[in-house]
């Protein structure tokens, strides 16, 4: 189910004296089964953009399409759209809120007005998926540690069974071995069912290991939007907006400088490992 | 989505009457609301607008600001009207089944509209060019002679300045959450009220206890910074009256001095 975002504009306050342009003519295409990044700044318009995706916002002008259909029309079902399209917010864990972690995660579909059977095997799967250890299954929520918690909330977009997948800086605030797990199970979900994956971030070293395309946001516009590879050459222009270019490549144009030589666009850790063994004499 | 809720919220922008002390202010706002309970006849009220829709001038807010903040309270105003309206005893206008609709109830019905609009009116004239911190300066400063009853004046002032402080948080946190629990299908609009109500529970429930973190948080903070308290405690910007601040007084007292005579005069 593609989505397609036509010239798509947003202000905030557009009646205060403090309007605020958080998205500016982006158009974009997402096809199905992509791994994309999505950078910026703090402030450049990324939460805002996630958010028209699946109809929290509504676009001040431009529209939006999910699988050809305008998801601004009157009688568009935006229940359906949400179930389709998963949006895990930004500390997704304050969310929680029911007594125990398997009721919590049935909560999406029960909305969706699913069996009970059905609701439950989803939620079951669910948290499967985001490798969470039976024995917290019948806990509280609010027991279980700050990466529990998280992995908690994304199982409960997870198990509205979504075909495109929205996480909102799934990593913050966790330790590097919980960042790696969650997005290795992210990564491994994404090849498994074949789902859109939209992951928000500003750390360009998570976004370089996993995604397939990155889309660059600066001051509520699209500036790049490219593989890995081609997104990274600009690094210096990156720098200038106050991101950066994943580790990797700043060694790999230092090390080019010394005179080994890399390839300067490997963009993961593997990558630069392998160009610099076969380039050492 | 929550956006509409006026009380309590600062509009910057630069205006005479954002420079104003906020005893001033205070005073002001309190002299005003019981002036609007004092008159008797319609020229007091025309006196208050009068002072109302120059001070609305002067403060450069968007006129459309301070009736959003009506918005809360037209059920309020509803009620009030209804029950003046039909309660009143006096001569009667219009009748029909039990009820009756006097002259004086309409007469009691059109100046509680005017009073209770005015009244948010002027309040929200405050709250939105006094930023809330100045507020509860002001307040601390102009009821500081109550400390002589042993009235914990700082402890007040640091909780509403607090409280303040954490509406537009608490807001932002519950239109997070909201949709949040929106993009998990979770539908707070349809259904009856039992129903409203139960889906308030997944809102509700993160609510407090992101409130109790904050407040946790923040009183941790607090004390790693060494707070105890009002005793021998400086102010970054001690509150002064200027030349500015006096002559609003003279014109308050002016306004409350005419409009209370002006009735009494002409009749």
């Amino acid at each position: 189910m593609p989505i397609i975002l036509d010239h798509v504009s947003h202000v905030y306050g557009s009646d205060t004296a403090l309007a605020v342009k958080a998205l500016d003519d982006i158009s974009l295409v997402i096809p199905d089964g992509q791994f994309i990044g999505l950078i910026g700044h703090t402030g450049s318009g990324k939460s805002t953009l996630v958010q028209h995706l699946n109809g929290l916002i509504k676009a001040t002008s431009g529209s939006i399409y999910f699988n050809g259909q305008d998801i601004d029309d009157e009688d568009y079902n935006k229940k359906e759209l949400r179930s389709k399209v998963g949006l895990v917010f930004q500390y997704p864990e304050h969310q929680l809120f029911e007594e125990d972690v398997f009721k919590d995660v049935c909560f999406g579909p029960k909305n969706l007005g699913l069996s009970r059977t059905e609701t439950e095997l989803r939620a079951y799967a669910a948290l499967k998926q985001v490798g969470l250890p039976d024995d917290c299954f019948y806990q509280s929520p609010f027991d279980l540690s700050g990466g529990q918690k998280r992995r908690v909330a994304i199982a409960g977009v997870l198990a509205m069974k979504p075909e495109v997948l929205i996480l909102d800086e799934p990593t913050a605030g966790l330790d590097p071995k919980g960042r790696e797990e969650i997005l290795g199970q992210i990564k491994k979900l994404q090849q498994e069912s074949g789902i859109t994956v939209i992951l928000v971030s500003h750390s360009m070293d998570d976004v370089a290991e996993y995604v397939e395309r990155i889309l660059v946001m600066n001051r509520g516009r699209l500036m790049y939007d490219g593989g890995p590879r081609e997104v990274f050459a600009h690094y210096r222009e990156l720098e200038e907006v106050g991101l950066a270019a994943p580790q990797v490549t700043y060694i790999m144009h230092q090390l080019k400088e010394k005179g080994l030589d890399v390839d300067v666009n490997a963009t993961t850790i593997d990558e630069a490992a392998e160009s610099i063994f076969r380039a050492l004499p | 989505m929550l956006r509409d809720i006026t009380l309590g919220q600062y509009y910057q922008t630069e205006s005479v009457i954002h420079r104003l002390d906020p005893r001033v202010k205070l005073s002001g706002t309190v002299i005003f609301i019981i002036s609007l309970f004092l008159f008797d006849n319609f020229w007091g009220y025309l006196c208050a607008a009068v002072l109302l829709g120059t001070v609305i001038g002067l403060s450069r807010v968007p006129f459309k600001f301070m009736i959003k903040g009506m918005r809360s309270i037209m059920l309020l105003l509803m009620f009030t009207v209804i029950f003046n309206l039909f309660l009143t005893p006096g001569e009667v206008v219009v009748s029909f089944w039990k009820l009756q609709i006097t002259k004086e109830g309409i007469l009691v019905a059109v100046q509680m509209i005017i009073r209770l609009s005015m009244l948010i009116i002027g309040s929200s004239i405050m709250t939105l060019t006094t930023t809330p911190n100045n507020l509860t300066d002001g307040m601390e400063k102009g009821m500081r002679p109550l400390k002589l009853l042993r009235v914990p004046v700082h402890e007040i002032a640091m909780m509403m300045s607090i409280a303040l402080r954490f509406i537009p948080i608490l807001l932002e946190e519950t239109d997070k959450i909201m949709k949040a629990q929106i993009a998990r299908g979770a539908d707070f609009e349809s259904g009856n009220i039992f129903k409203k109500a139960k889906a308030m529970v997944p809102l509700l429930v993160p609510l407090f206890i992101s409130a109790f973190r904050r407040a946790n948080d923040l009183a941790m903070a607090m004390e790693a910074r060494c707070y105890r308290g009002g005793e021998g405690r400086t102010k970054m910007k001690p509150l002064i009256y200027k030349k500015r601040d006096i002559l609003a007084y003279l014109l308050l007292f002016t306004y409350l001095a005419g409009s209370i005579t002006v009735g009494r005069i002409l009749f």
